[in-house]
C-alpha cells in the first residue's frame, strides 16, 4: 500500500477549478516531484493534504488514516511535515527555539508541569534538544544556532526551514519549491540534503519545483500538473519527454 | 565582553544563564528585600504600587507580547480578580485560599471569554475586548448585591494563618507580600518561556500557518494564553484592591485597559523586563509630573489632562523613535558597552522580512 494515497481530488475557489480530479500515490522512501507551470494547482494540492483547504471531493489516505477527518493541526501528529513556498518561519525567534517549534508534536508535557518546570518537562527538553542537535549537525546550521530569524539571509531562512520539518522526525516530508530564491550552490546543497534525508533518515519525500535539474537529480518520480489535472507521470526522463508537458509549458507547436 | 562557554544542554535550560547574570538577579533580590529599611513609607508604598502594575504587565504581555494577541479588556480581568478575592473572603474563604482561587476564577472566566472573542484578529479583536471593559462597569453595577455597585467596597484585612497585612498601617508587610506575587508570577512566565507551551506562544504570534502545520492547534493555545494571562491579571486585580483600600464599579475603567497596554509597549513588547519598565513609567510618571508642575507653574494651578498628554506623547515618541521600548534601548546599550568599542550604529537596524504566504483562512 502507498504511504499517500489521493483520489479524485477535486478543488473549486468560485467557478475557478484549482485542482480538478487529482489522483496520486507517493510510495515509502521515494521522492516524488511536483511540477507544473504557474496556477497548475502544485501548491494548491499541498494546501490540501496539510488540511488548509476543504477538498470539493476526493479521498486522501495516509498510511491507512483517512486525512479527511483530522483537522490541520492534527496532520502533524500523523507525521506529515512541511515547508512554505514564501518562507514561515517564526520571525522574532530564534533559530534554536523555530526547531524546537518543529518537536511540539512529540510534547508530553502539560501545561501545569509547564508553569512549575518539573523535572520531568527538563528531561524532555533535553530530548527535544538533542533531537535538534542532530538536525542542525545535518544541516550545518551551528553558526546560527542562536540568532534571531529576522536578521538571516533568504539562503539560511529556507535551510532552517527544512530544518524545523525534519525536527519533527516525520514520515512524509512536504517541500514547496525548496530550491525558489536559492543560489546554484545552494541548490546543489538541497540537492544533497534531500538525497540524504531520504537515504539517511528513511523519509519519504514530496515536492513542488521548479528547478528541472533539482527535480530530475533527486526524485524518483514527477508528476506534472496543468490546470489543475494531471498532465503526465513516471520517471524525470519520461515526463519531460511527454509531448503534452513540452506542450503545456512552452505552447502547441514549440517542438 | 563575556563569552558563554556550554558544555551542556542544561545551560541554555536553565534561568541563568552565566554566574554574572545569576549574581545579578541575586543582588536585585538581595535589594528588593532589603527595600523596607531603605525607603520611607511614602516610596515603599509607590514602589509596591510598581510591582502591582508590573504583574498586571506580565498578565497582559503574554498574552500581546508572547502570544500577538492584543487585548484593551484587560482592566476587567483586573475588577473580576479583585471582586472575586474579596467576595471568597467575605464568605469567610481565608486569604491564603481566596487569592490564588481569585486567579483562577479570572483564569476560567477569561477562557470562556477567550472562546468566542479569539474568533476575531487584530483591530477587531481590540475592540471586541474594549466591549468587556466598557461592559464590567455596568455588570458590576447591576450585581449590586454582590458586588456593592456604585457605593463600592473594601477589601478586609489579610490575615495569613494569624499574621495579618494591612496596606496603610503595615505598608512593609503588604509590600513583602506584593513582592513575593510578582516572584512567582515571574518565574511562571519565565517557565512557560522555556517550555513548549511558550515556544507554541511565540510560534501563534509569528505565522499561524506553520505553527498548524508543526501541529500546534490555534484555537487552543490562543485560549491556554488568555486564560493564564488573566490569571496572572486577576491577582494584580487582587492586589490593586488591597493597594487602594476601597474599590467601585469605575476604578478599573478602561482608562486603566488602555494604560496597561501602553505600558507594555513603553516597556518593550515581549519580554519580562518590558513589563518591569513600563510599570516603573506607569507607576512614577504621575508622581514626576506633579512634582514638576508644583514647581514651575506652582501647586494652586490645575492642568486637566496633563497626565494623559504626556503619556500618549511618550507613547508616539516610543512607537516612531524606539518600537521595542524601554527593554529595546536597555539591550541597545548593553550592547554598546559589551562590544566597546566594536558596537556599530545599525546593528539592530530593522531587517528587511520576506514576503509571506497569504494568509490562509
Amino acid at each position: 500500500m502507498s504511504l499517500l494515497e489521493i483520489k479524485n481530488a477535486t478543488l473549486k475557489f468560485g467557478g475557478v477549478v484549482a485542482v480538478n480530479d487529482l489522483s496520486f500515490s507517493v510510495e515509502e522512501g521515494e521522492v516524488y516531484a511536483i511540477v507544473g507551470p504557474n496556477g497548475a494547482g502544485k501548491s494548491t494540492a499541498f494546501n490540501l493534504i496539510s488540511r488548509f483547504y476543504e477538498p470539493y471531493a476526493g479521498t486522501f489516505t495516509f498510511d491507512g488514516n483517512n486525512l479527511l477527518e483530522r483537522d490541520a493541526d492534527q496532520v502533524a501528529d500523523l507525521g506529515i511535515a512541511r515547508t512554505f513556498q514564501n518562507i514561515e518561519l517564526f520571525d522574532h525567534a530564534t533559530v534554536l527555539q523555530n526547531l524546537l517549534v518543529g518537536r511540539h508534536r512529540h510534547r508530553k508535557t502539560t501545561l501545569l508541569e509547564e508553569m512549575f518546570f518539573t523535572p520531568r518537562v527538563r528531561r524532555e527538553e533535553e530530548r527535544h534538544r538533542e533531537a535538534v542537535e542532530e538536525v542542525i549537525d545535518f544541516l550545518d546550521l551551528q553558526p546560527y544556532r542562536n540568532k534571531m530569524i529576522a536578521g538571516l539571509p533568504y539562503g539560511v531562512r529556507k535551510v532552517v526551514e527544512l530544518g524545523r520539518a525534519l525536527a519533527s522526525k516525520p514520515r512524509l516530508l512536504l517541500l514547496d519549491e525548496p530550491a525558489s530564491g536559492l543560489s546554484v550552490e545552494e541548490t546543489q546543497d538541497m540537492r544533497w540534503w534531500i538525497d540524504d534525508i531520504r537515504k539517511q533518515m528513511g523519509i519519504t519525500v514530496l515536492m513542488v519545483e521548479h528547478d528541472m535539474g533539482l527535480v530530475s537529480g533527486v526524485s524518483d518520480r514527477v508528476l506534472a500538473l496543468a490546470d489543475g489535472a494531471k498532465l503526465a507521470e513516471g520517471t524525470p526522463a519520461e515526463v519531460q519527454a511527454n509531448p503534452a508537458v513540452i506542450e503545456a509549458y512552452l505552447g502547441a507547436g514549440a517542438v | 565582553m563575556r563569552i558563554h562557554f556550554k558544555t551542556s544542554y542544561q545551560h541554555d535550560i536553565r534561568l541563568f544563564p552565566d554566574r554574572w547574570t545569576f549574581m545579578v538577579y541575586g543582588a536585585l533580590m538581595v535589594l528588593a528585600f532589603a527595600l523596607p529599611y531603605l525607603l520611607d513609607e511614602f516610596y515603599l508604598g509607590e514602589v509596591t504600587n510598581v510591582l502591582i502594575w508590573a504583574i498586571a504587565g506580565l498578565g497582559l504581555m503574554l498574552l500581546t507580547g508572547q502570544t500577538g494577541q492584543a487585548s484593551l479588556g484587560h482592566a476587567a480581568f483586573l475588577a473580576i480578580g479583585c471582586y472575586a478575592n474579596t467576595i471568597l473572603i467575605e464568605q469567610g474563604v481565608p486569604f491564603i485560599i481566596a487569592f490564588p482561587l481569585a486567579g483562577i476564577i479570572t483564569g476560567f472566566v477569561g477562557l470562556l471569554i477567550a472562546i468566542p472573542v479569539l474568533r476575531l484578529h487584530g483591530i477587531y479583536l481590540a475592540i471586541a475586548t474594549i466591549a468587556l471593559s466598557v461592559l464590567a462597569d455596568d455588570i458590576i453595577v447591576l450585581t449590586e448585591p454582590w458586588s456593592g455597585g456604585v457605593s463600592g467596597k473594601f477589601p478586609e484585612m489579610i490575615s495569613i494563618f494569624g499574621f495579618e497585612i494591612e496596606r496603610w498601617t503595615m505598608p512593609g508587610r503588604f509590600y513583602y507580600l506584593v513582592l513575593v506575587v510578582t516572584i512567582i508570577c515571574t518565574l511562571f512566565y519565565r517557565n512557560l518561556l522555556r517550555s513548549p507551551l511558550g515556544r507554541a506562544f511565540a510560534a501563534v504570534r509569528d505565522s499561524e500557518v506553520s505553527a498548524t502545520a508543526m501541529g500546534v492547534h490555534i484555537a487552543r493555545t490562543k485560549g491556554k494564553a488568555f486564560g493564564l494571562s488573566c490569571m496572572i491579571t486577576g491577582w494584580a486585580g487582587a492586589l490593586m484592591g488591597y493597594y487602594a483600600g476601597t474599590f467601585n464599579n469605575e476604578t478599573f475603567s478602561l482608562v486603566i485597559s488602555i494604560t496597561l497596554l501602553m505600558m507594555i509597549v513603553i516597556g518593550g513588547l515581549g519580554s519580562i523586563h518590558g513589563a518591569f519598565f513600563g510599570a516603573i513609567v506607569v507607576a512614577f510618571l504621575p508622581q514626576a509630573l506633579s512634582i514638576l508642575k508644583d514647581n514651575v507653574v506652582g501647586s494652586g494651578v490645575a492642568i486637566p489632562g496633563l497626565e494623559t498628554g504626556v503619556f500618549g506623547m511618550i507613547l508616539i515618541l516610543f512607537i516612531l523613535f524606539e518600537p521595542m521600548g524601554i527593554y529595546g534601548r536597555w539591550l541597545k546599550i548593553r550592547t554598546w558597552f559589551e562590544l566597546f568599542p566594536f558596537a556599530r550604529k545599525d546593528m539592530f537596524r530593522r531587517q528587511k522580512s520576506y514576503l509571506k504566504t497569504e494568509r490562509l483562512r
